[in-house]
């Protein structure tokens, strides 16, 4: 009944819903001349609220969306060099780099494209975090990164930036689906001092200007993203962590079973939507 | 000496003589600009990358002063004139006192 | 001259308030006008021989692209007008630069203008100014 509701309120507001001048509405994202990225499609079918889906990128001024065309503009992407040296690097009890077992980043093409994902071993769906954190602990004898690290952040960065083009396609049915209906139920859930949900900016006000910031659909295809507002790289959660703190609402912490499942909702929102990762935001 | 800093250059790998080529060069640096309070209320000292300097062979392409009120993670763009084959170096200095560098081959045909 | 308590009072608030006004206030226009005299020596400045690109609203005042391209220059210094210091960077161009031209990204703490002043080889300056609208996002800043 509440998705009813709130999908007719979304209706009747999203129809009004125009980019202000400062997005270019037909501009196309082409990285290096050679990354082609899909930045608006129709939205999948487990969504209600919105026809189409379009990506952060479009929402950002003409100067920030160049700042993603180019790896040498992107500064995320120095980010991105240094897990590359990391990826080579041995560390832990038995003697391994991530090298030893995936040769090189290039070869984790695809992966991110599908994450967060059930894990039948572990019996429970995973982020991109969370393996890295496996790797570690379990194939490498090394310590876990911190959840929102820098070198974490930097990691999932680099496996990203490899599937980047590739349409994110994260699973809602099967195991994970649980899961999912979790995070779908978080989504639409208004908490805080101002009782906001994510649906209440994301979905029934994407392209308002909410003060002086261009609100976009809150997908996560661009993540990591480098901010330009703290000039480095945002992780997933870390950002969850900042809106849910934004409504004035106790937040979770990253790595929670909670973060988890809203991840992967809001993947699957913008499954369609090419990886971006490392993307550049405001 | 500032934490991961480290750069990132783009040169083409060829050029024509006398050809201009466009550089692009970031390197990771916190920028840390001396305007910042800490939690209790002390001044964060002013540390950053003081300029930067770019040369091919033993001539130089440009020369920046910076000042923090260039962003952290420095970006610069410029073109250069290539005459001949040769090494460009990229120097950055660190208020400090260290010291990055990095160089790259192009050639020319 | 006598003061009851209540004037005396008065009196130190006022100058404890006076005080308190950031001496930024006073000194921006005439820091500004020092950055500039530091790198001209005082000389004409000219319009026009020096185009300035910055974004008319930045999407973010602590990450600004600007662009500056002078012919026949031999420096350009970028001042930010309204920044804690004026200065922001200065571009010298040595022998093997193919064109006076130079892209970075600054740092604006407010909506203020950008200014770029070019001395040319001959010995002349010449100056073009933006005025860059920053604003305060809606969440989280």
């Amino acid at each position: 009944m509440r998705k009813a509701t709130t999908t007719l309120m979304g209706a009747a507001l999203t129809v009004g819903a125009v980019l202000p001048l400062a997005a270019d509405e037909d501009a196309q994202l082409v990285v290096n001349g050679e990354i082609e990225m899909v930045t608006r499609a129709e939205a999948p079918p487990h969504v209600d609220g919105i026809r189409e889906v379009i990506s952060g990128w479009v929402f950002r001024s003409d100067e920030t969306q160049a700042l993603q065309m180019d790896d040498f503009d992107n500064p995320g992407m120095i980010f991105v060099d240094q897990a590359r040296d990391m990826f080579g690097t041995v560390i832990g009890s038995e003697d391994k780099s991530c090298a030893s077992c995936h040769e090189n980043p290039e070869a984790l093409r695809g992966v991110r494209a599908v994450y967060p994902k059930w894990d039948q071993a572990a019996g429970e769906v995973q982020t991109l975090e969370m393996q890295v954190n496996e790797c570690l602990t379990q194939q490498m004898g090394a310590d876990p990164l911190g959840y929102t690290s820098g070198d974490m952040t930097n990691m999932v960065a680099l496996i990203s930036s490899v599937s980047r083009g590739m349409p994110v396609d994260v699973a809602v049915d099967g195991p994970a689906q649980s899961t999912w209906e979790m995070g779908e139920e978080l989504y639409y859930t208004r908490t805080g001092q101002l009782e906001l949900s994510c649906a209440s900016c994301h979905e029934q006000n994407y392209g308002n200007m909410i003060r002086a910031d261009h609100l976009s659909q809150g997908h996560i295809n661009g993540f990591p993203t480098y901010r330009l507002k703290n000039a480095k790289l945002n992780a997933v959660h870390a950002r969850f962590k900042g809106c849910v703190r934004d409504t004035r609402a106790e937040t979770f912490a990253p790595g929670s079973p909670e973060f988890v499942a809203l991840e992967l909702y809001l993947a699957s929102r913008g499954n369609g939507l090419s990886v971006e990762g490392p993307s550049v935001r405001n | 000496m500032a934490e991961n800093v480290k750069p990132r250059v783009r040169v083409p790998g060829t050029a024509s003589a006398g050809e201009a080529v466009t550089i692009k060069t970031l390197i990771s640096h916190p920028m840390e600009s001396g305007q910042r309070k800490d939690k209790d209320g002390n001044v964060i000292p002013r540390s950053i990358i003081n300029r930067f300097v770019v040369d091919f062979n033993d001539q130089n392409v440009m020369d920046v002063t910076i000042e923090p009120a260039v962003s952290t993670n420095p970006f610069f763009e410029f073109e250069a004139v290539v005459p001949e084959s040769g090494t460009f170096t990229f120097t950055w200095y660190d208020d400090d006192g260290s010291v990055y560098t990095e160089s790259k081959d192009i050639e020319v045909s | 001259m006598e003061l009851n308590r209540r004037q005396a009072l008065t009196l130190a608030l006022a100058a404890t308030a006076l005080a308190a006004l950031p001496r930024d206030l006073f000194a921006a226009s005439a820091s500004l006008d020092d950055a500039i005299a530091a790198f001209t020596g005082g000389a004409e400045i000219g319009e026009g021989g020096v185009t300035l690109t910055a974004p008319e609203i930045a999407e973010n005042g602590n990450t600004v692209p600007v662009e500056v391209v002078a012919p026949g220059a031999e420096a350009i210094i970028i001042l930010a007008a309204g920044n804690p210091n004026p200065d922001v960077a200065t571009f010298h161009f040595g022998p093997l630069a193919a064109s006076q031209f130079a892209s970075t990204r600054i740092r604006l703490a407010e909506t203020q203008d950008v200014i770029a002043i070019a001395k040319m080889t001959d010995g002349t300056f010449q100056q073009a100014s933006q005025e860059v609208k920053v604003t305060i996002g809606g969440c989280g800043g």
